[in-house]
Protein backbone atom coordinates (compact mmCIF):
# COMPACT_ATOMS: atom_id res chain seq x y z
CA UNK A 1 0.00 0.00 0.00
CA UNK A 2 1.47 3.33 -1.08
CA UNK A 3 0.82 6.56 0.75
CA UNK A 4 0.78 8.23 -2.63
CA UNK A 5 0.88 7.27 -6.28
CA UNK A 6 1.87 9.95 -8.73
CA UNK A 7 0.88 9.68 -12.37
CA UNK A 8 3.56 11.03 -14.68
CA UNK A 9 7.28 11.60 -14.16
CA UNK A 10 7.33 15.09 -15.61
CA UNK A 11 8.58 18.12 -13.72
CA UNK A 12 5.50 18.40 -11.50
CA UNK A 13 5.28 14.69 -10.70
CA UNK A 14 8.97 14.47 -9.86
CA UNK A 15 8.94 17.51 -7.60
CA UNK A 16 5.80 16.28 -5.83
CA UNK A 17 7.52 12.93 -5.37
CA UNK A 18 10.62 14.58 -3.91
CA UNK A 19 8.57 16.33 -1.25
CA UNK A 20 6.54 13.27 -0.27
CA UNK A 21 9.54 10.95 -0.13
CA UNK A 22 11.54 13.48 1.87
CA UNK A 23 8.84 13.51 4.53
CA UNK A 24 8.82 9.75 4.78
CA UNK A 25 5.81 8.85 2.67
CA UNK A 26 5.89 5.66 0.64
CA UNK A 27 5.53 7.07 -2.84
CA UNK A 28 5.62 5.66 -6.34
CA UNK A 29 5.74 7.60 -9.60
CA UNK A 30 4.20 5.83 -12.60
CA UNK A 31 5.51 6.85 -16.01
CA UNK A 32 4.11 5.49 -19.25
CA UNK A 33 7.30 6.03 -21.19
CA UNK A 34 10.82 4.67 -20.87
CA UNK A 35 12.18 8.11 -20.01
CA UNK A 36 11.23 10.74 -17.45
CA UNK A 37 10.34 14.33 -18.30
CA UNK A 38 6.92 14.23 -19.97
CA UNK A 39 6.65 17.32 -22.10
CA UNK A 40 10.07 18.43 -20.90
CA UNK A 41 11.97 15.37 -21.89
CA UNK A 42 14.78 14.72 -24.36
CA UNK A 43 15.60 12.23 -27.08
CA UNK A 44 18.55 11.02 -29.12
CA UNK A 45 18.73 11.35 -32.87
CA UNK A 46 21.81 10.72 -35.05
CA UNK A 47 24.13 10.88 -32.07
CA UNK A 48 22.78 14.14 -30.69
CA UNK A 49 20.53 14.82 -27.76
CA UNK A 50 17.61 17.15 -28.32
CA UNK A 51 15.32 18.67 -25.74
CA UNK A 52 11.64 18.09 -26.44
CA UNK A 53 9.91 21.14 -25.06
CA UNK A 54 12.55 23.37 -23.62
CA UNK A 55 13.43 26.68 -25.23
CA UNK A 56 14.38 28.34 -22.01
CA UNK A 57 13.66 28.05 -18.33
CA UNK A 58 11.59 31.07 -17.32
CA UNK A 59 11.43 32.57 -13.79
CA UNK A 60 15.19 33.14 -13.77
CA UNK A 61 16.71 34.72 -10.66
CA UNK A 62 20.45 35.36 -10.25
CA UNK A 63 22.24 33.64 -7.42
CA UNK A 64 21.61 35.40 -4.13
CA UNK A 65 18.18 36.80 -5.03
CA UNK A 66 15.92 35.44 -2.33
CA UNK A 67 12.50 36.02 -3.80
CA UNK A 68 10.39 34.43 -6.46
CA UNK A 69 9.40 30.97 -7.63
CA UNK A 70 12.95 29.81 -8.44
CA UNK A 71 14.00 30.36 -4.85
CA UNK A 72 10.87 28.83 -3.47
CA UNK A 73 11.56 25.76 -5.53
CA UNK A 74 15.20 25.54 -4.38
CA UNK A 75 14.20 25.73 -0.73
CA UNK A 76 11.34 23.31 -0.99
CA UNK A 77 13.52 20.73 -2.75
CA UNK A 78 16.65 21.50 -0.68
CA UNK A 79 18.64 22.34 -3.78
CA UNK A 80 21.40 24.86 -4.21
CA UNK A 81 21.29 27.43 -6.98
CA UNK A 82 24.41 25.90 -8.53
CA UNK A 83 22.82 22.47 -8.85
CA UNK A 84 20.46 23.79 -11.53
CA UNK A 85 23.28 25.15 -13.64
CA UNK A 86 21.11 27.95 -15.01
CA UNK A 87 22.81 30.33 -17.44
CA UNK A 88 20.99 33.57 -18.31
CA UNK A 89 19.94 34.56 -21.82
CA UNK A 90 21.85 37.00 -24.00
CA UNK A 91 18.75 38.94 -25.04
CA UNK A 92 15.49 38.39 -26.88
CA UNK A 93 13.11 40.40 -28.99
CA UNK A 94 9.51 40.74 -30.06
CA UNK A 95 9.39 41.53 -33.75
CA UNK A 96 6.23 43.06 -35.25
CA UNK A 97 5.92 45.02 -38.51
CA UNK A 98 8.05 48.13 -38.15
CA UNK A 99 8.76 47.67 -34.42
CA UNK A 100 11.21 45.45 -32.65
CA UNK A 101 11.21 45.48 -28.84
CA UNK A 102 14.24 43.95 -27.19
CA UNK A 103 14.20 42.52 -23.69
CA UNK A 104 16.67 40.92 -21.32
CA UNK A 105 16.45 39.58 -17.78
CA UNK A 106 16.56 43.18 -16.60
CA UNK A 107 13.08 44.73 -16.76
CA UNK A 108 14.44 48.28 -16.92
CA UNK A 109 15.92 47.42 -20.30
CA UNK A 110 12.45 46.51 -21.59
CA UNK A 111 10.96 49.70 -20.08
CA UNK A 112 13.57 51.73 -21.98
CA UNK A 113 12.70 49.91 -25.20
CA UNK A 114 9.00 50.60 -24.67
CA UNK A 115 9.87 54.25 -23.97
CA UNK A 116 11.55 54.45 -27.39
CA UNK A 117 8.54 53.32 -29.42
CA UNK A 118 5.64 53.94 -27.05
CA UNK A 119 6.70 56.83 -24.77
CA UNK A 120 3.13 57.47 -23.60
CA UNK A 121 2.68 53.88 -22.45
CA UNK A 122 5.56 53.62 -19.99
CA UNK A 123 3.58 54.81 -16.96
CA UNK A 124 0.75 52.45 -17.83
CA UNK A 125 3.19 49.58 -18.11
CA UNK A 126 4.60 50.36 -14.67
CA UNK A 127 1.09 50.44 -13.23
CA UNK A 128 0.29 47.16 -14.91
CA UNK A 129 3.28 45.60 -13.16
CA UNK A 130 1.91 46.80 -9.81
CA UNK A 131 -1.49 45.32 -10.62
CA UNK A 132 -0.25 41.85 -11.53
CA UNK A 133 -1.60 39.00 -9.43
CA UNK A 134 1.01 37.71 -7.02
CA UNK A 135 2.14 34.10 -7.33
CA UNK A 136 0.66 33.42 -3.90
CA UNK A 137 -2.76 34.68 -4.93
CA UNK A 138 -3.14 32.51 -7.97
CA UNK A 139 -6.76 32.25 -8.88
CA UNK A 140 -7.44 35.66 -7.28
CA UNK A 141 -9.21 36.74 -10.46
CA UNK A 142 -12.11 34.60 -11.66
CA UNK A 143 -10.84 32.50 -14.55
CA UNK A 144 -13.36 34.10 -16.89
CA UNK A 145 -11.84 37.56 -16.50
CA UNK A 146 -10.25 38.52 -19.80
CA UNK A 147 -6.61 39.55 -19.51
CA UNK A 148 -7.02 41.64 -22.65
CA UNK A 149 -9.71 43.69 -20.93
CA UNK A 150 -7.71 44.16 -17.75
CA UNK A 151 -4.46 44.97 -19.53
CA UNK A 152 -6.11 47.42 -21.94
CA UNK A 153 -6.96 49.58 -18.92
CA UNK A 154 -3.22 50.14 -18.52
CA UNK A 155 -1.85 49.78 -22.04
CA UNK A 156 -3.80 52.06 -24.35
CA UNK A 157 -1.83 51.46 -27.53
CA UNK A 158 -3.12 48.27 -29.15
CA UNK A 159 0.19 47.70 -30.96
CA UNK A 160 2.08 47.45 -27.67
CA UNK A 161 -0.67 45.34 -26.14
CA UNK A 162 -0.32 42.79 -28.94
CA UNK A 163 3.43 42.77 -28.61
CA UNK A 164 3.26 42.10 -24.88
CA UNK A 165 0.74 39.30 -25.31
CA UNK A 166 2.71 37.54 -28.04
CA UNK A 167 5.51 35.96 -25.96
CA UNK A 168 3.24 35.36 -22.98
CA UNK A 169 0.73 33.45 -25.06
CA UNK A 170 3.31 31.48 -26.97
CA UNK A 171 5.00 30.39 -23.77
CA UNK A 172 1.98 29.50 -21.78
CA UNK A 173 -1.54 30.29 -22.92
CA UNK A 174 -3.89 27.36 -23.13
CA UNK A 175 -6.65 29.66 -24.27
CA UNK A 176 -7.19 31.00 -27.78
CA UNK A 177 -7.07 34.72 -28.43
CA UNK A 178 -6.91 35.69 -24.77
CA UNK A 179 -5.66 34.57 -21.37
CA UNK A 180 -7.16 34.64 -17.93
CA UNK A 181 -5.57 37.41 -15.90
CA UNK A 182 -3.99 35.03 -13.40
CA UNK A 183 -2.23 33.27 -16.26
CA UNK A 184 -1.23 36.58 -17.78
CA UNK A 185 0.28 37.67 -14.46
CA UNK A 186 2.25 34.47 -14.03
CA UNK A 187 3.59 34.63 -17.55
CA UNK A 188 4.40 38.34 -17.39
CA UNK A 189 6.37 37.86 -14.20
CA UNK A 190 8.14 34.77 -15.38
CA UNK A 191 9.24 36.26 -18.72
CA UNK A 192 9.56 40.03 -18.35
CA UNK A 193 10.25 40.50 -14.64
CA UNK A 194 12.33 37.36 -14.10
CA UNK A 195 13.52 36.08 -17.46
CA UNK A 196 15.11 33.29 -19.44
CA UNK A 197 17.94 30.90 -18.63
CA UNK A 198 19.07 27.46 -19.66
CA UNK A 199 21.40 24.82 -18.25
CA UNK A 200 24.30 23.99 -20.59
CA UNK A 201 23.12 20.40 -20.75
CA UNK A 202 19.52 21.40 -21.32
CA UNK A 203 16.57 19.75 -19.67
CA UNK A 204 18.55 16.59 -18.79
CA UNK A 205 20.41 18.50 -16.13
CA UNK A 206 17.21 19.48 -14.35
CA UNK A 207 15.67 16.04 -14.67
CA UNK A 208 18.82 14.38 -13.34
CA UNK A 209 18.81 16.70 -10.33
CA UNK A 210 15.17 16.00 -9.52
CA UNK A 211 15.49 12.27 -10.07
CA UNK A 212 18.57 12.06 -7.83
CA UNK A 213 16.74 13.93 -5.12
CA UNK A 214 13.70 11.66 -5.45
CA UNK A 215 15.69 8.43 -5.32
CA UNK A 216 17.95 9.57 -2.46
CA UNK A 217 14.83 10.35 -0.44
CA UNK A 218 13.59 6.81 -0.99
CA UNK A 219 11.05 7.33 -3.77
CA UNK A 220 10.19 4.62 -6.27
CA UNK A 221 9.89 5.22 -10.01
CA UNK A 222 8.27 2.75 -12.39
CA UNK A 223 8.92 3.41 -16.05
CA UNK A 224 6.86 1.86 -18.87
CA UNK A 225 3.95 1.79 -16.44
CA UNK A 226 0.98 3.45 -18.07
CA UNK A 227 -2.17 3.77 -15.97
CA UNK A 228 -5.22 2.15 -17.48
CA UNK A 229 -7.73 2.98 -14.81
CA UNK A 230 -8.14 4.50 -11.39
CA UNK A 231 -9.93 2.05 -9.13
CA UNK A 232 -12.64 3.89 -7.24
CA UNK A 233 -15.18 2.85 -4.66
CA UNK A 234 -18.74 4.11 -4.50
CA UNK A 235 -17.77 6.88 -2.12
CA UNK A 236 -15.83 9.13 -4.51
CA UNK A 237 -12.64 7.67 -3.21
CA UNK A 238 -9.75 6.26 -5.22
CA UNK A 239 -8.30 3.14 -3.67
CA UNK A 240 -5.72 2.18 -6.25
CA UNK A 241 -4.64 2.12 -9.86
CA UNK A 242 -4.76 -0.54 -12.53
CA UNK A 243 -1.76 -0.50 -14.82
CA UNK A 244 -1.89 -1.30 -18.50
CA UNK A 245 0.15 -4.42 -17.80
CA UNK A 246 -2.67 -5.68 -15.56
CA UNK A 247 -0.96 -4.99 -12.24
CA UNK A 248 -2.95 -3.37 -9.45
CA UNK A 249 -1.42 -1.00 -6.91
CA UNK A 250 -3.18 0.17 -3.74
CA UNK A 251 -2.73 3.66 -2.39
CA UNK A 252 -4.12 6.26 -0.03
CA UNK A 253 -3.81 9.23 -2.39
CA UNK A 254 -3.33 9.81 -6.09
CA UNK A 255 -1.73 12.88 -7.61
CA UNK A 256 -2.03 13.10 -11.36
CA UNK A 257 -0.14 15.23 -13.83
CA UNK A 258 -1.91 13.60 -16.77
CA UNK A 259 -4.25 16.58 -17.22
CA UNK A 260 -7.58 17.32 -15.55
CA UNK A 261 -9.83 15.83 -18.18
CA UNK A 262 -7.44 12.99 -18.99
CA UNK A 263 -7.32 12.05 -15.31
CA UNK A 264 -11.08 12.12 -14.80
CA UNK A 265 -11.45 9.94 -17.85
CA UNK A 266 -9.39 7.29 -16.10
CA UNK A 267 -12.24 7.01 -13.61
CA UNK A 268 -15.05 8.28 -15.80
CA UNK A 269 -17.43 5.35 -15.36
CA UNK A 270 -17.74 6.35 -11.73
CA UNK A 271 -18.72 9.85 -12.77
CA UNK A 272 -22.48 9.64 -13.08
CA UNK A 273 -22.49 13.36 -13.42
CA UNK A 274 -21.21 13.71 -16.99
CA UNK A 275 -21.30 17.47 -16.68
CA UNK A 276 -18.08 17.36 -14.67
CA UNK A 277 -16.22 16.00 -17.66
CA UNK A 278 -17.96 18.42 -19.99
CA UNK A 279 -16.86 21.37 -17.91
CA UNK A 280 -13.25 20.43 -18.47
CA UNK A 281 -12.90 21.23 -22.12
CA UNK A 282 -9.69 20.03 -23.71
CA UNK A 283 -7.10 22.48 -24.96
CA UNK A 284 -7.15 23.29 -28.67
CA UNK A 285 -3.74 24.80 -29.16
CA UNK A 286 -1.21 22.63 -30.87
CA UNK A 287 2.27 23.49 -32.07
CA UNK A 288 4.89 22.24 -34.43
CA UNK A 289 8.55 22.67 -33.79
CA UNK A 290 11.39 22.48 -36.26
CA UNK A 291 14.86 21.64 -35.00
CA UNK A 292 17.81 22.55 -37.20
CA UNK A 293 21.32 21.47 -36.29
CA UNK A 294 23.90 23.83 -37.75
CA UNK A 295 27.51 23.20 -38.63
CA UNK A 296 28.46 26.44 -36.92
CA UNK A 297 27.39 28.51 -33.92
CA UNK A 298 24.50 30.86 -34.75
CA UNK A 299 26.59 33.85 -33.69
CA UNK A 300 28.97 33.05 -36.57
CA UNK A 301 26.02 33.70 -38.85
CA UNK A 302 25.36 36.98 -37.08
CA UNK A 303 22.53 35.61 -34.97
CA UNK A 304 22.90 36.55 -31.30
CA UNK A 305 19.32 36.62 -30.07
CA UNK A 306 18.21 34.03 -27.57
CA UNK A 307 14.56 34.04 -28.56
CA UNK A 308 12.71 35.97 -31.26
CA UNK A 309 8.92 36.17 -31.15
CA UNK A 310 7.73 37.28 -34.56
CA UNK A 311 4.39 38.22 -35.98
CA UNK A 312 3.91 39.58 -39.49
CA UNK A 313 0.75 41.64 -38.89
CA UNK A 314 -0.10 44.45 -36.45
CA UNK A 315 -2.41 42.19 -34.48
CA UNK A 316 -1.51 38.78 -33.15
CA UNK A 317 -3.87 35.91 -33.83
CA UNK A 318 -3.23 33.16 -31.33
CA UNK A 319 -5.61 30.37 -32.20
CA UNK A 320 -5.93 26.95 -33.74
CA UNK A 321 -5.07 27.44 -37.42
CA UNK A 322 -7.32 26.28 -40.25
CA UNK A 323 -4.25 24.94 -42.03
CA UNK A 324 -1.71 22.39 -40.80
CA UNK A 325 0.38 25.31 -39.52
CA UNK A 326 0.04 29.07 -39.21
CA UNK A 327 3.04 30.85 -40.70
CA UNK A 328 2.04 34.34 -39.63
CA UNK A 329 3.78 34.12 -36.29
CA UNK A 330 6.32 31.98 -34.50
CA UNK A 331 9.12 31.68 -31.98
CA UNK A 332 12.74 31.27 -33.01
CA UNK A 333 15.00 30.00 -30.29
CA UNK A 334 18.70 29.36 -30.33
CA UNK A 335 19.82 27.29 -27.33
CA UNK A 336 23.37 28.48 -28.12
CA UNK A 337 22.59 32.07 -27.27
CA UNK A 338 22.88 31.95 -23.51
CA UNK A 339 25.87 33.30 -21.58
CA UNK A 340 27.68 29.96 -21.24
CA UNK A 341 31.35 29.78 -20.31
CA UNK A 342 31.90 27.21 -23.08
CA UNK A 343 29.85 26.96 -26.27
CA UNK A 344 27.40 24.12 -26.98
CA UNK A 345 28.82 21.47 -29.28
CA UNK A 346 26.39 22.09 -32.14
CA UNK A 347 24.70 25.13 -33.48
CA UNK A 348 20.95 24.87 -33.10
CA UNK A 349 17.85 26.77 -34.15
CA UNK A 350 14.39 25.72 -33.01
CA UNK A 351 11.21 27.29 -34.37
CA UNK A 352 7.73 26.93 -32.92
CA UNK A 353 4.57 27.69 -34.86
CA UNK A 354 0.87 27.18 -34.18
CA UNK A 355 -0.55 23.98 -35.65
CA UNK A 356 -3.80 22.08 -36.01
CA UNK A 357 -3.85 18.69 -34.27
CA UNK A 358 -6.88 17.33 -36.13
CA UNK A 359 -5.35 17.97 -39.53
CA UNK A 360 -1.97 16.49 -38.63
CA UNK A 361 -3.61 13.52 -36.97
CA UNK A 362 -5.78 12.76 -40.01
CA UNK A 363 -2.84 12.44 -42.41
CA UNK A 364 -1.92 8.94 -43.61
CA UNK A 365 1.69 7.99 -42.64
CA UNK A 366 3.30 8.80 -46.02
CA UNK A 367 1.60 12.12 -46.32
CA UNK A 368 2.39 12.94 -42.70
CA UNK A 369 6.09 12.56 -43.50
CA UNK A 370 5.80 14.62 -46.68
CA UNK A 371 3.92 17.41 -44.92
CA UNK A 372 6.54 17.51 -42.19
CA UNK A 373 9.24 18.09 -44.80
CA UNK A 374 7.12 20.64 -46.64
CA UNK A 375 6.33 22.66 -43.52
CA UNK A 376 9.88 22.44 -42.26
CA UNK A 377 10.89 24.25 -45.47
CA UNK A 378 8.14 26.83 -45.19
CA UNK A 379 8.78 27.57 -41.52
CA UNK A 380 12.55 27.93 -41.82
CA UNK A 381 12.09 30.12 -44.89
CA UNK A 382 9.72 32.36 -42.98
CA UNK A 383 12.08 32.55 -40.01
CA UNK A 384 14.85 33.73 -42.32
CA UNK A 385 13.00 37.03 -42.58
CA UNK A 386 13.60 37.57 -38.86
CA UNK A 387 17.03 36.04 -38.19
CA UNK A 388 20.06 35.58 -40.48
CA UNK A 389 19.37 32.82 -42.99
CA UNK A 390 20.86 29.66 -41.49
CA UNK A 391 19.49 27.16 -44.01
CA UNK A 392 22.76 26.59 -45.88
CA UNK A 393 24.44 25.54 -42.60
CA UNK A 394 21.93 22.85 -41.63
CA UNK A 395 23.52 19.42 -41.09
CA UNK A 396 20.62 17.65 -39.41
CA UNK A 397 17.00 18.37 -38.71
CA UNK A 398 13.88 17.11 -37.06
CA UNK A 399 10.35 18.29 -36.54
CA UNK A 400 7.58 17.41 -34.18
CA UNK A 401 3.87 18.02 -34.52
CA UNK A 402 0.86 18.07 -32.19
CA UNK A 403 0.55 14.36 -32.94
CA UNK A 404 4.01 13.77 -31.50
CA UNK A 405 3.09 15.75 -28.39
CA UNK A 406 -0.07 13.73 -27.91
CA UNK A 407 1.90 10.51 -28.17
CA UNK A 408 4.38 11.55 -25.51
CA UNK A 409 2.25 13.54 -23.08
CA UNK A 410 -1.23 12.09 -23.53
CA UNK A 411 -2.63 15.63 -23.56
CA UNK A 412 -5.70 15.67 -25.78
CA UNK A 413 -5.16 17.51 -29.08
CA UNK A 414 -1.45 17.60 -28.30
CA UNK A 415 -2.25 20.71 -26.26
CA UNK A 416 1.08 21.53 -24.64
CA UNK A 417 -0.48 24.01 -22.24
CA UNK A 418 -3.39 21.79 -21.37
CA UNK A 419 -6.98 22.81 -20.74
CA UNK A 420 -8.19 26.40 -21.24
CA UNK A 421 -9.75 26.56 -17.77
CA UNK A 422 -7.23 25.99 -15.03
CA UNK A 423 -7.97 24.20 -11.79
CA UNK A 424 -5.96 26.32 -9.37
CA UNK A 425 -7.29 24.37 -6.38
CA UNK A 426 -5.98 21.09 -7.75
CA UNK A 427 -8.94 19.15 -6.33
CA UNK A 428 -11.32 16.75 -8.12
CA UNK A 429 -14.71 15.22 -7.34
CA UNK A 430 -12.72 12.42 -5.70
CA UNK A 431 -11.59 13.17 -2.15
CA UNK A 432 -8.12 11.73 -2.46
CA UNK A 433 -7.37 12.49 -6.12
CA UNK A 434 -5.50 15.68 -6.93
CA UNK A 435 -4.25 17.41 -10.07
CA UNK A 436 -0.84 18.94 -10.56
CA UNK A 437 1.09 20.19 -13.55
CA UNK A 438 -0.09 22.34 -16.41
CA UNK A 439 -3.83 21.95 -15.71
CA UNK A 440 -3.35 23.23 -12.17
CA UNK A 441 -2.37 26.51 -13.75
CA UNK A 442 1.39 26.86 -13.52
CA UNK A 443 3.37 26.65 -16.72
CA UNK A 444 7.00 26.54 -17.63
CA UNK A 445 9.54 24.31 -15.98
CA UNK A 446 9.78 26.15 -12.68
CA UNK A 447 6.01 26.61 -12.73
CA UNK A 448 5.42 22.90 -13.17
CA UNK A 449 7.81 22.11 -10.33
CA UNK A 450 6.08 24.65 -8.08
CA UNK A 451 2.73 23.12 -8.99
CA UNK A 452 3.82 19.69 -7.76
CA UNK A 453 5.16 21.22 -4.56
CA UNK A 454 2.10 23.38 -3.91
CA UNK A 455 -0.49 20.67 -4.36
CA UNK A 456 1.47 18.20 -2.24
CA UNK A 457 1.96 20.77 0.55
CA UNK A 458 -1.68 21.73 0.50
CA UNK A 459 -3.29 18.30 0.53
CA UNK A 460 -0.83 15.50 1.15
CA UNK A 461 1.60 16.96 3.68
CA UNK A 462 -0.45 19.44 5.63
CA UNK A 463 -3.28 16.99 6.28
CA UNK A 464 -0.88 14.36 7.53
CA UNK A 465 0.78 17.02 9.70
CA UNK A 466 -2.46 17.89 11.49
CA UNK A 467 -3.56 14.26 11.68
CA UNK A 468 -0.41 13.42 13.58
CA UNK A 469 -0.39 16.38 15.90
CA UNK B 1 18.60 18.92 24.64
CA UNK B 2 19.95 22.09 26.10
CA UNK B 3 18.88 25.49 24.82
CA UNK B 4 22.08 25.68 22.80
CA UNK B 5 21.50 22.27 21.29
CA UNK B 6 17.94 23.18 20.38
CA UNK B 7 19.27 26.30 18.70
CA UNK B 8 21.78 24.19 16.76
CA UNK B 9 19.01 21.77 15.73
CA UNK B 10 16.97 24.67 14.32
CA UNK B 11 20.05 26.14 12.61
CA UNK B 12 20.65 22.82 10.92
CA UNK B 13 17.09 22.80 9.59
CA UNK B 14 17.46 26.38 8.34
CA UNK B 15 20.72 25.51 6.59
CA UNK B 16 19.01 22.59 4.85
CA UNK B 17 16.06 24.70 3.74
CA UNK B 18 18.23 27.54 2.45
CA UNK B 19 21.62 26.06 1.57
CA UNK B 20 22.66 29.16 -0.37
CA UNK B 21 22.13 31.50 2.54
CA UNK B 22 24.82 32.42 5.06
CA UNK B 23 23.06 32.38 8.42
CA UNK B 24 26.16 32.32 10.62
CA UNK B 25 25.41 35.86 11.85
CA UNK B 26 21.69 35.28 12.41
CA UNK B 27 20.29 37.62 15.05
CA UNK B 28 18.18 35.58 17.48
CA UNK B 29 15.96 38.50 18.43
CA UNK B 30 14.95 39.51 14.88
CA UNK B 31 12.24 37.59 13.01
CA UNK B 32 13.50 34.90 10.61
CA UNK B 33 11.25 36.41 7.99
CA UNK B 34 13.13 39.71 8.11
CA UNK B 35 16.55 38.15 7.91
CA UNK B 36 15.90 35.28 5.54
CA UNK B 37 12.73 36.11 3.66
CA UNK B 38 11.11 32.85 4.65
CA UNK B 39 7.59 32.44 3.34
CA UNK B 40 4.71 30.44 4.78
CA UNK B 41 5.76 27.32 2.86
CA UNK B 42 9.19 27.53 4.47
CA UNK B 43 7.67 27.88 7.94
CA UNK B 44 5.63 24.78 7.31
CA UNK B 45 8.91 23.07 6.44
CA UNK B 46 10.54 24.04 9.72
CA UNK B 47 7.56 22.52 11.50
CA UNK B 48 7.63 19.37 9.40
CA UNK B 49 11.39 18.94 9.80
CA UNK B 50 11.05 19.23 13.59
CA UNK B 51 8.53 16.44 13.47
CA UNK B 52 10.50 14.32 11.02
CA UNK B 53 13.78 14.63 12.93
CA UNK B 54 12.70 14.87 16.55
CA UNK B 55 9.07 13.79 16.65
CA UNK B 56 8.01 17.22 17.90
CA UNK B 57 4.44 18.09 16.97
CA UNK B 58 3.47 21.73 16.68
CA UNK B 59 -0.21 22.54 16.22
CA UNK B 60 -0.98 25.01 13.44
CA UNK B 61 -2.27 27.70 15.81
CA UNK B 62 1.14 27.80 17.49
CA UNK B 63 3.23 28.34 14.34
CA UNK B 64 3.53 32.02 15.31
CA UNK B 65 5.73 30.91 18.23
CA UNK B 66 8.44 30.25 15.65
CA UNK B 67 8.83 33.84 14.51
CA UNK B 68 12.43 34.36 15.65
CA UNK B 69 15.19 32.10 16.93
CA UNK B 70 14.81 33.32 20.51
CA UNK B 71 11.06 32.70 20.48
CA UNK B 72 11.55 29.32 18.82
CA UNK B 73 14.03 28.10 21.42
CA UNK B 74 11.77 29.29 24.25
CA UNK B 75 8.83 27.51 22.72
CA UNK B 76 10.68 24.28 21.95
CA UNK B 77 12.58 23.97 25.24
CA UNK B 78 9.86 22.15 27.22
CA UNK B 79 9.04 19.97 24.18
CA UNK B 80 12.62 18.96 23.47
CA UNK B 81 14.32 18.89 26.84
CA UNK B 82 14.08 15.08 27.03
CA UNK B 83 15.16 14.45 23.44
CA UNK B 84 18.82 13.49 22.99
CA UNK B 85 20.83 15.74 20.72
CA UNK B 86 22.21 14.16 17.57
CA UNK B 87 24.23 16.28 15.28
Amino acid sequence: MYDAIIIGAGMSGLSAGCRLAHYGQKVCILERHALVGGLNSFYRQNGRTHDVGLHAVTNYAPKGVKRGPLNRMLRQLRLTWDELGLVPQLGSRIDFPGISLRFTNNFDYFLAEVAKYFPKQVDGLRQLVDALVDYNDMGAYPTNVSAREVVSEYIKDPALLEMIFCPLMYYGSARQGDMDFNQFSIMFRSIFLEGFARPWEGVRQLLKTLLDRFRTAGGELRLRSGVKKLITDGDRNVRGVLLENGMELDCKNVLSSAGQRETLRLCSEELQDKSILEQCRPGELGFVETISVLEKQPRNLGHNDTIVFFNDAPSFDYRKPSNLCDLRSGVICSPNNFAYTRPLEDGMVRITALANYDLWNALPPDEYKREKLRWYEKITEKASQYVPDFRASVIDRDMFTPKTIYRYTGHENGAIYGAPNKNYEGTTPFKNLFICGTDQGMVGIIGAIISGITVVNRYLLRSSASAMS
Amino acid sequence: MTRNEIREAVMSILRDIAPDEDISDLNDEIAFREQMELDSMDFLDIVMELRRRYGVNIPEEEYTELASMAKTVNYLEPKMVDIPFEK
